[in-house]
């Protein structure tokens, strides 16, 4: 039997634009939230982490009761663009963006927090504007938590299964990913084929990890030939 | 004058009041304790922090007015600030931190080349900030600066991130630096010995509140205040209580004395500096039998601690410096006569 491809491609499909708009989401959030005040900032934390700790099928859930062709948000876009929001390949996106996105948030807030703020001072009494300051100097700081926190969110995407279930479904070349393709494989009782996309499955997380791994170490040794302010005056 | 401060902020526990005025070409010096407002202070000049009240002129640039409603941000304040540690970009190289401060692309790569001439930094273009020393890190954050072109210069602590070893050399090539610059400077610091060697002007600064700006020989040889007092270095200190004709009571030594020049109101405490303090033969006006508690020995001196008929316990105690050789000819006298000179009584107040 020759493998249908699909499945992969529309898993990578889903998980890269779902990443890119985290990525972007999660950045704006954890920028704003890290200068709030303590208690709206514990408030906002709780909602932004919540889908982290929901099972996957509550967030489901939530998305169908706000994207269903009957519901406020599906019959709007039915009506106006003609666009179903459920049962198709981009559905997922809503699924995996939801789902993973508190992993770049918390990432990435926790890489703001422990950025040196006098840098940024620093830039501003120089004559530098906040906008350069952010994509110069506090991003490029924060670079490897900000990468963790996309690959991270990337490889979160990628697995997401129970709430795409619910808002995608299952139908081979059109709403199929991996993981629905595995579980949908196994229940037909085509244990080889599940077995072939768990490989598939095994081998794109191995490679994700090593991977986070990987920039991990670069941070420590890049941190380990920092030299303290001390030395010989040339 | 070119730079003048009057600015407050209300932290719950903790009142910034400072107001002092400096000028242009002189280093000023602003000496206190830490966690005294200084550095917050000189983030209130560059605009980091945002003052209650008050107001911050440059020349006749005004730079925050509260009751204007002006509020320069930092970018516009032309504010040069040297952090305590520095602040380079740690993922720029030395010439790529240094063009962060041109703001002209056209004359950056000229003007980097300049200042790297000037600091001292040739050779270490390419080098990231962490492969530097604590002294050309220095440099290349007061080349950054520079760059800017600021019409001020706040250096915060300058010398507090190098080990003490490169203090000095980096103290030296700091003060010629900074007698090429044209505009007032403002230097923070808790160190005596630094305002003595840099500064021209100095204005104590003392739990959030400034005292009026004087020149630094005052602060050394007439400081009119406890905590400048203090801050100079004096160890012996006593309050008093005025005794009557000109004569004041020492309350911790238990002794009146006679500073033969007319008291200051609100006159509060009474400093006099070890080395002024002479052992004599007997009683005498401004003398007080001392037992000693205490022998100390430097390197070069005797350092002696001595209990007063005031007692035994903190300000009561008085401490003598007097030359290693001459101490042998007075250890075995009790008690030990001593004579604090009228003219070395520092007359102090509160503020």
């Amino acid at each position: 039997m020759v493998l249908d491809w699909y499945p992969l491609f529309n898993s990578l499909r889903i998980a890269a634009i779902s990443t890119l708009i985290i990525f972007f989401l999660g950045i704006f959030a954890a920028y704003y939230v890290a200068k709030l005040p303590r208690l709206v900032k514990g408030v906002l934390d709780v909602v932004l982490t919540l889908p982290l700790v929901l099972p996957p099928t509550v967030v489901g859930y939530f998305l169908l009761r706000l994207m269903g062709p009957k519901r406020v948000l599906g019959l709007w876009f039915l009506e106006v663009f003609d666009l179903r929001l459920t049962m198709v390949w981009y559905a997922a996106i809503f699924a995996s963006a939801v789902v993973a996105f508190p992993l770049m948030y918390r990432t990435a807030r926790g890489a703001f927090e422990s950025f040196d703020h006098t840098l940024a001072h620093a830039g501003r009494t120089l004559g530098r504007s906040n906008t350069w300051i952010f994509w110069r100097v506090m991003m490029p700081c924060c670079k490897q938590g900000i990468i963790a926190g996309t690959v991270l969110a990337f490889a979160r995407a990628l697995g997401e299964y129970g709430a795409t279930a619910m808002i995608a479904g299952y139908t081979p070349g059109k709403t199929a990913t991996i993981s629905t393709t595995v579980y949908q494989l196994w229940r037909t009782g085509d244990d080889a084929g599940a077995m072939k996309w768990v490989l598939v499955n095994l081998a794109i997380s191995a490679v994700v990890l090593l991977s986070v791994n990987m920039l991990e170490k670069k941070d420590r040794r890049s941190r380990r030939t920092a030299v303290p302010v001390s030395g010989e005056v040339a | 004058m070119a730079l003048s401060v009057d600015i407050h902020k209300d932290f719950g526990t903790f009142r910034l009041d400072v107001a002092f005025e400096t000028e242009r070409g002189q280093l000023t010096g602003l000496l206190g304790a830490s966690g005294c407002g200084k550095s917050m202070t000189l983030r209130c000049i560059a605009g980091i922090e945002t003052p209650d009240l008050g107001r911050i002129t440059l020349d006749d640039r005004v730079l925050f007015d509260r009751e204007r409603g002006i509020n320069l941000p930092p970018q516009k304040r032309r504010v040069g600030y040297l952090f305590q540690n520095y602040a380079l970009f740690p993922h720029m190289t030395v010439a790529q931190n240094i063009a962060v401060g041109v703001a002209d692309k056209k004359t950056r790569a000229e003007t980097v080349a300049r200042l790297v001439r000037t600091l001292y930094l040739e050779g270490q273009e390419d080098k990231y900030p962490r492969q530097l020393s604590g002294g050309q890190q220095q440099r290349v954050a007061l080349a950054r600066i520079l760059a800017s072109a600021p019409e001020v210069l706040l250096l915060d602590e300058p010398f507090s991130a190098l080990d003490s070893y490169l203090k000095w050399q980096v103290e030296l090539e700091l003060a010629d630096l900074l007698t090429t610059f044209p505009g007032p400077v403002l230097f923070v610091t808790h160190s005596r010995d630094e305002v003595r060697r840099l500064c021209q002007r100095v204005c104590v600064l003392d739990q959030g509140t400034s005292q009026a700006v004087m020149p630094v020989n005052q602060l050394f040889e007439a400081p009119h205040t406890l905590s400048a007092c203090l801050l100079s270095g004096c160890k012996n200190i006593s309050r008093v209580r005025a005794a009557g004709d000109g004569q004041v009571e020492a309350l911790d030594w238990g002794v009146v004395l006679n500073p033969g020049r007319p008291l200051p109101e609100h006159l509060t405490h009474l400093g006099v500096r070890a080395h002024y303090i002479c052992p004599v033969d007997g009683p005498g006006p401004n003398r007080l039998p001392c037992r000693v508690e205490r022998v100390v020995e430097n390197v070069f001196s005797t350092v002696v601690m001595l209990s007063t008929p005031g007692g035994n316990q903190g300000f009561s105690r008085l401490r003598i410096e007097l030359e290693k050789d001459a101490w042998p000819a007075l250890a075995g006298r009790d008690p030990l006569w001593l004579e604090l000179p009228a003219k070395d009584l520092l007359l102090l107040t509160a503020q």
